[in-house]
């Protein structure tokens, strides 16, 4: 029998009228990897927060190791060994600093470590932290200037350094390649075999299937569903979080008609490989590829942001060489970048504003704001996109991330461009959002051509005509989106191969 | 319950506040309820009022402007110089001024824009700069007509009546001789300022770039504009002051507008208090200047003595800081 390490019964917490949690119960037991799935605004990251004593419950028992736990803040419930890693990875890193120091943080932080640094100590003992992870890094490298996927891998290494009871993980694998996050799996394994109760969080499939011992699903601020008889059902515990059954997306393969955008032999980098790339009227394009395939720098060239290294970029046939941002939203090009957190949303405005942000010429007369009129335009949109709110000037931090999401997309569709990007569209985004996202996205495709960059094939089955793949910046094949031959799309993503077979399973 | 009456508390406290206090002076000050005092204390907020304008547009794009009391004193030395030793006519003085406050906002913004200075930091080395300029071609003295400009030279010039009228005049308003000019001038530059802010789409965009700047650059507005003109907003309103200061003392007084900068900035601070904002806005501000200046007023009335004032000012913005930030803080931490 199992130790149980963390129980919760009838939790409850409301903010204001809205009762987010209404009565959880659930268990965590050691050496148990728990996933649990849920819906937009089905109050799991309320759950996580009054776990890790960012909120405090307004009812209910909390149990640690069979003692009351009640957190007084986030670091009381660190030093009782509940540890927590958040979706936003520079919560849990100190950019400035670099990877040893990081590293050894929360030793720093312990009251009775000396007033000195022991600089040699420090970094000897950080070496060994690294090398437990499997994080092969230079110990002496600034964080702020390494890559996403070696920030979150030290953010998880530095809540190991805690030796937890009970680790949460919030979205871990959300900005991971596959290889990275096979990486993570593995360091799962290890300590789920040290007997830490795990709880994992996460909307994606691939994910699941691959930690999972038993999955808890939410709905509602309730738990709807527990599976813990193996075989895992999948297919009810989706059932269970959305509470209607998974259907599979039918994508009836657009050939598109006139090309819009046409890339004529252009470079990403002064020493990249040259490639073509004709997107076509009505059409919807995935580009998939790996973290640093390139993909995110052809988004930008397209959108202004990076300089063009070679080649010559057509829209209907013109030449398009944007200068910025500004010219490229002038030509018809439209992107919603990846991110949402730091790049799209602006924390102090309201969902109408959040949306009409780009157009805000087209809702003004002689620079006066018409805010009737943007305000009905914006629960047009809502509407469209199936935004859960109480009304449109709803504070955008108000919407679970899934909300937040359709909001951002919606802002780019409100007005008919030639060329829409988007990039990592589905990032943190549950499965009942990114169905409803990618369909508007598919019934409104008429007029422009769609390129959508993601890592997940899962979410290019769902969307595209047109699977283009992306390695070394550059494309290395081409697939139609019809009985399409998942092998094939596999390996042209190259050397990763074993990491994506669950993927494609 | 309690949230309600929270959200009303954060709403409506300080204006609550605001009117407490007035009834409170009303009744235990005789003569505070007069319409000359009244008058009187808008006339002692108008200058750092216009002041804090500018600098709530810096607040708007995240930004902070700390040289605004050095361009007005600047400002006020300046158009002493150009009418008392220059002898040149109030409107070219006046010109003089608007174009300085205007450049100083521009090397501003570049500092910050171009240059990747911290706003504080660049604000905080052109105040330096611009302190030490203004005593230079006089050597450190105040300007007045009839000063000795050496060598048995005296300064024949003087204020012009068309410059005094812009700090001195009083429109009749029910009473003769009732609204001085430099509260003309501050509430029409508050209403400027409120609508630019609040109702147009610069203004919109403005709040964007100061909530998230990078994400307001990829819906494509042209943040380094939008943070260069915020600062020479901020600058053209500094001189301003500087210009009205002039037109009340008449004379270059180099000691004078020693209290702008901390005055004007909380004011703005206080601003971000009222009806619940909690961001920087106009209407805020100018409720902030109209606060510490009634509060002022009324202190003096009573004859608390001077040098309690700014401990009082002090304590008024500590507090209306807390309102801000812890206050609402609480209320919007909720959420999912």
């Amino acid at each position: 029998m199992p130790e149980k390490a963390l129980e919760i019964r009838g939790l409850l917490k409301a903010f204001g009228r809205n009762q987010v949690l209404k009565g959880i119960d659930l268990s965590l037991e050691s050496g148990t990897v728990t996933v649990l799935m849920g819906a937009n605004g089905a109050g799991k990251s309320t759950l996580v927060k009054v776990i890790c004593g960012h909120h405090r419950a307004d009812g209910g028992d909390l149990m640690l190791a069979g003692r009351p736990f009640s957190p007084a803040d986030a670091s009381d419930a660190i030093s009782k060994g509940v540890v927590t890693v958040h979706q936003s990875i520079d919560d849990g890193v100190i950019p400035e600093l670099d990877v040893a120091n990081n590293l050894m943080l929360d030793r720093l932080v312990e009251t009775g470590s000396g007033f000195f640094v022991h600089e040699g100590k420090l970094r000897k003992e950080a070496q060994k932290v690294a090398a437990s992870m499997g994080i092969d890094v230079d110990l002496k490298a600034r964080v702020a200037d390494l890559s996403v996927a070696d920030r979150q891998m030290i953010a998880i290494a530095r809540a190991m350094a805690r030796a937890p009871k009970v680790l949460i993980l919030d979205e871990p694998t959300s900005s991971l390649s596959a290889a990275e996050a096979n990486r993570l799996f593995a360091l799962i394994d290890r300590l789920r075999d040290q007997g830490v109760a795990i709880l994992y969080i996460s909307h994606r499939l691939s994910d699941i299937r691959r930690v999972a011992d038993r999955i808890l699903c939410m709905r509602d601020g309730s738990i709807s569903g527990v599976f813990e008889t193996q075989p895992l059902d999948y297919e009810a515990a989706v059932t269970a979080m959305l509470g209607h059954r998974m259907t599979e997306v039918d994508i009836s393969v657009e050939k598109g008609g006139a090309p819009v955008l046409e890339l004529d032999g252009i470079r990403l980098s002064t020493d990249g490989n040259r490639f073509d790339l004709s997107a076509r009227d009505g059409e919807v394009i995935a580009l998939v590829g790996l973290l640093g395939s390139g993909k995110s720098r052809l988004a930008e060239t397209i959108y202004g942001m990076a300089r063009l290294e070679g080649g010559e970029m057509r829209i209907d046939g013109k030449p398009f060489r944007p200068a910025s941002v500004h010219d490229a939203i002038a030509h018809g090009v439209f992107m919603s970048p990846k991110d949402r957190g730091s790049n799209a949303v602006i924390p102090a405005f309201d969902i109408a504003n959040n949306m009409t942000l780009p157009f805000l010429s087209r809702f003004s007369a002689g620079s006066f704001l018409q805010s009737r009129r943007l305000r009905s335009r914006s629960r047009e949109m809502n509407e469209r996109l199936g935004v859960v709110c109480q009304s449109e000037t709803d504070g955008i931090g108000t919407l679970s991330g899934g909300n937040q999401q359709k909001v951002m997309i919606a802002r780019w569709l409100m007005e008919p461009c030639r060329v829409l990007l988007l990039d990592e569209p589905f990032q943190g985004v549950d499965i009942g959002a990114r169905r409803d996202i990618g369909r508007q996205i598919r019934a409104s495709a008429r007029g422009r051509a769609t390129l959508v960059f993601m890592t997940e094939i899962d979410e290019a089955l769902e969307i595209a005509d047109r699977i283009v793949v992306m390695t070394e910046g550059t494309i290395a094949g081409e697939h139609i989106n019809e009985n399409i031959d998942l092998a094939a799309l596999v390996s042209d993503i190259s050397g990763t191969e074993a990491g994506l077979a669950g993927h494609s399973a | 319950m309690n949230d309600r009456i929270l959200d009303f508390a954060i709403k409506y406290g300080f204006l609550i506040l605001l009117v407490g206090l007035v009834i409170y002076f009303s009744l235990s000050a005789p003569g505070f309820s007069s319409p000359r005092s009244a008058v009187f204390v808008l006339q002692s907020v108008a200058i750092t009022g216009i002041l804090a304008l500018g600098v709530t547009c810096t607040l708007v794009v995240d930004g902070f402007d700390l040289s605004i009391g050095a361009v007005a004193t600047s400002a006020l030395m300046l158009s002493a110089y150009s009418m008392v030793i220059l002898e040149q006519p109030a409107f070219v003085a006046v010109l003089l001024c608007l174009l300085i406050g205007a450049f100083v906002g521009l090397i501003n913004g570049l500092l910050i824009v171009k240059f990747r200075v911290p706003d504080l930091l660049a604000t905080l080395g052109m105040m330096f700069l611009l302190i030490g300029l203004q005593r230079i071609p006089t050597q450190g003295n105040s300007i007045a007509t009839g000063m000795s400009l050496g060598n048995g030279v005296v300064a024949e010039g003087t204020f012009s009546q068309a410059f005094l009228w812009i700090g001195r005049h009083r429109f009749d308003f029910f009473v003769e001789r009732l609204v001085p000019m430099p509260v003309v001038i501050f509430l029409v530059i508050a209403v400027l300022i409120w609508l630019f802010l609040g109702f147009t789409r610069h203004g919109r965009l403005m709040y964007a770039i100061g909530s998230n700047e990078r994400a307001a650059g990829l819906v494509g507005a042209p943040v380094n504009t939008y943070k260069v003109v915020a600062y020479m907003i901020s600058g053209v309103t500094a001189s301003i002051g500087g210009i009205l200061l002039a037109a009340r003392l008449g004379r270059g007084d180099i000691a004078s507008g020693n209290n702008l900068l901390l005055d004007s900035v909380a004011a703005a601070l206080i601003g971000f208090a009222v009806l619940g904002a909690a961001r920087p806005n106009a209407f805020g501000t100018a409720i902030g200047a109209l606060f510490v200046g009634i509060l002022l007023q009324g202190m003096t009335m009573m004859n608390a003595p001077y040098y309690t004032q700014d401990f009082v000012k002090g304590a008024v913005l500590v507090a209306a800081l807390v309102f801000t930030f812890y206050l609402s803080s609480r209320r919007t931490g909720a959420g999912h």
